[in-house]
């Protein structure tokens, strides 16, 4: 299924607004736009994406601007503000990666992917993109896969497990 | 990765059991929070405790390395609502050590944040942690779990008057936010763009109230200073230089990975225990602070003694304690080119000559790199650099200026051949075995 299709509301659902709640409690009451940062990672995990109407919607429940909203969205990388595909691969190529691999491990998922940065398989499926240092060097090759799962050490071998493990 | 190896462990004491030993009891029966406990149970007053860290000259480990006593001896004593904020925005590239530090020790920096807190009076306290790291967010988040349960964060901690509680922010992917103003703007929930200083942090932080700002690694030091006293850690290591460090080794080595070592251990001695050089190749340069401090050539390297003192001496920065090991493999132009990339794409855009002058650095190594050098590309590139630092709201531009100097100061021949000739002074074959990716696998053709 394409997270896409998901899209088609805004609204956030039930359950994506309490765990928002959760982040809104953790700042003085008067600050809840400091829980915009997690809003728009929860309402992008529960949508694929971040359609501007979405991004208004994180805003309006934070009683905030939805132009502040949208400044935040798109001033960090990690926020898409574009559909991706439904595994989105980040390859570390910084200098201490590169020492260990990083550009050779993203040469070779743009050789078995068929797709360069920034552009996703034409079956929806993988979109690559150029990560930069993850604070984890010393397990270099490192990727992150949508964002939240971190893999170390990925050499050939590894890779094609992880390209064969996503379905 | 777990530690690898150590000298003299206080820090990484926790870690050898791997992730079986973080958890608040694993923590407890290594003698954690019994400072707290001792501060709160002898009404220790917050003089004694900054006094404390003063003597111990534990400087920041964060990169510029202030002293972390003095630091916290400037908060206003007066002002009702203070912070203290946690700098786990780890991305200066080559650092991995405060993801380890709360992967394997949580609990060493959140007590060293309630120490913190009840030395400068704050009531409440954030950790920024690094986008990247979502899986090392949540362990943090179940440590605050813990340490909220047993009764060390919350109201009147411990039966005393002292109150604190603590929160983690999860930052999503911008390294200007380990920068400690742009840190706090983003925890306002704007974009992460530094601020002019003064005022300091100290004076107005976080929603403008007086915030004390340090690393996770200055924070995990803080019980074990008040364990063995300032002038016992200050004695771990040297003068002005006090106490152990963690070392990031990533490159050229037979085995990447964090070392703590008393300050002063000289650099061959990091070095021999990471492993070694990786294939017995011959070491070539080392960046022995993170990505923003010059590099240095082999020779002058193996001289250096690991602190802020020698390294200084020698030309270059301690900085965040990742030590980046280059051999003979690099090609110096390309591994400039990639840095450039990265403080270009990185800049926040605020200030001209930052914006600008990165942009400018990353084109014109770009163009040598490919081919297409000018013979009067190196003047260029030192004039925008000298356009660039000091001239900026933040020290990003300065990081960005560093390794363009430092590179074209001690491989300058490297960059002329480019330039000459077109291409690398070291054959694309050699840079291609450098990496080790390929002899992994049969699958080797590919790329
Ligand atoms: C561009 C830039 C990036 C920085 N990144 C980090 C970082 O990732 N982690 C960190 O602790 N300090 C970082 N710093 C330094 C912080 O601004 C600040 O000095 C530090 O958090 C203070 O803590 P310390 O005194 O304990 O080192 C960075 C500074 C600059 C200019
Ligand atoms: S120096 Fe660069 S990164 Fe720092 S505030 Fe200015 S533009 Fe932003
Ligand atoms: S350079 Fe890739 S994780 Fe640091």
């Amino acid at each position: 299924m394409n997270k896409q299709n998901d899209m088609l509301s805004p609204e956030l659902s039930p359950e994506a607004l309490r765990k928002i709640d959760r982040e809104v409690a953790k700042y003085p009451a008067d600050q809840k736009q400091s829980a915009v940062m997690a809003a728009l990672v929860i309402a992008q995990d529960e949508k694929g994406w971040l359609p501007k109407e979405t991004i208004a919607a994180v805003a309006s429940y934070l009683g905030m601007p939805p132009i502040a909203a949208y400044e935040v969205a798109s001033f960090y990388n990690m926020y898409d503000l574009h559909p991706v595909g439904k595994y989105k691969l980040t390859v570390c190529t910084n200098l201490p990666c590169a020492l260990s691999g990083g550009v050779h491990a993203a040469d070779y998922v743009k050789e078995k992917l068929g797709i360069d940065f920034n552009e996703t398989t034409p079956d929806g499926k993988f979109t690559l993109k150029e990560g930069e240092c993850m604070g984890a060097c010393g397990d270099a090759p490192v990727m992150l896969v949508n964002n939240k799962r971190m893999c170390s050490f990925m050499l050939p071998e590894a890779i094609d497990k992880l390209l064969a493990e996503c379905n | 990765m777990a530690l690898i190896d150590t000298i003299n462990p206080l820090l990484t004491t926790g870690w050898s059991k791997g992730d079986a030993g973080w958890s608040l009891k694993d923590y407890e029966s290594r003698g954690g929070y019994a400072q707290l406990k001792r501060i709160l149970a002898s009404k220790m007053s917050q003089d004694d405790v900054i006094a404390e860290v003063k003597k111990s000259a534990l400087r920041g480990r964060g990169g510029a390395g202030f002293p972390a006593g003095l630091k916290w001896s400037f908060m206003p004593k007066a002002a009702a609502e203070k912070y203290v904020v946690c700098n786990t925005d780890e991305g200066e590239p080559g650092t991995f050590k405060d993801r380890d530090l709360l992967r394997y020790d949580p609990h060493s920096t959140i007590e060293g944040m309630i120490i913190a807190a009840y030395a400068v009076g704050a009531k409440r306290g954030y950790n920024y942690i690094h986008g990247e790291i979502f899986d090392i967010y949540q362990r943090f988040e179940e440590a605050l779990d813990q340490a909220r349960a047993a009764g060390y964060l919350g109201e009147r901690i411990l039966g005393s008057d002292f109150s604190f509680d603590l929160f983690a922010h999860h930052g999503w992917g911008a390294y200007i936010c380990g920068e400690e103003t742009g840190l706090l703007e983003s925890i306002e929930g704007k974009k992460g763009q530094p601020r002019y200083k003064p005022p300091f942090p100290a004076n107005f932080g976080l929603y403008g109230k007086p915030t004390t700002i340090n690393n996770t690694e200055t924070f995990a030091a803080i019980p074990f200073i008040m364990g063995m006293g300032g002038e016992a850690y200050l004695n771990l290591g040297k003068p002005n230089n006090g106490g152990t460090k963690l070392f990031s080794v990533s490159g050229h080595v037979n085995r990447p990975g964090n070392y703590e070592v008393p300050m002063g251990t000289p650099f061959a001695k990091l070095l021999e225990m990471a492993g070694g050089m990786r294939g017995g190749r011959k070491l070539k340069a080392v960046i022995p602070g993170g990505s923003s401090a010059p590099v240095l050539p082999a020779d002058v390297m193996m001289e250096c003694t690991m602190d802020y003192d020698s390294i200084a001496k020698a030309g270059s920065m301690l900085g965040s304690g990742a030590v980046i090991v280059m051999d003979e493999t690099v090609c110096m132009v390309k591994a400039l080119e990639r840095l450039s990339y990265f403080y270009f794409e990185e800049s926040c855009g605020q200030c001209t000559p930052c914006r600008e002058g990165s942009g400018w650095l990353y084109r014109v190594v770009h163009r040598i790199e490919h081919g297409q050098g000018r013979p009067e590309d190196l003047d260029l590139l030192n004039r925008v650099t000298d356009n660039m630092m000091g001239k900026t709201i933040c020290a990003l531009a300065d990081a960005a200026a560093f390794p363009v100097r430092s590179f074209i100061k001690h491989f300058k021949s490297e960059f002329e051949y480019h330039i000459e000739h077109k291409k690398c002074l070291v054959s694309p074959e050699v840079q291609r075995a450098g990496s080790g990716f390929f002899r992994a696998s049969s699958a080797a053709g590919a790329a």
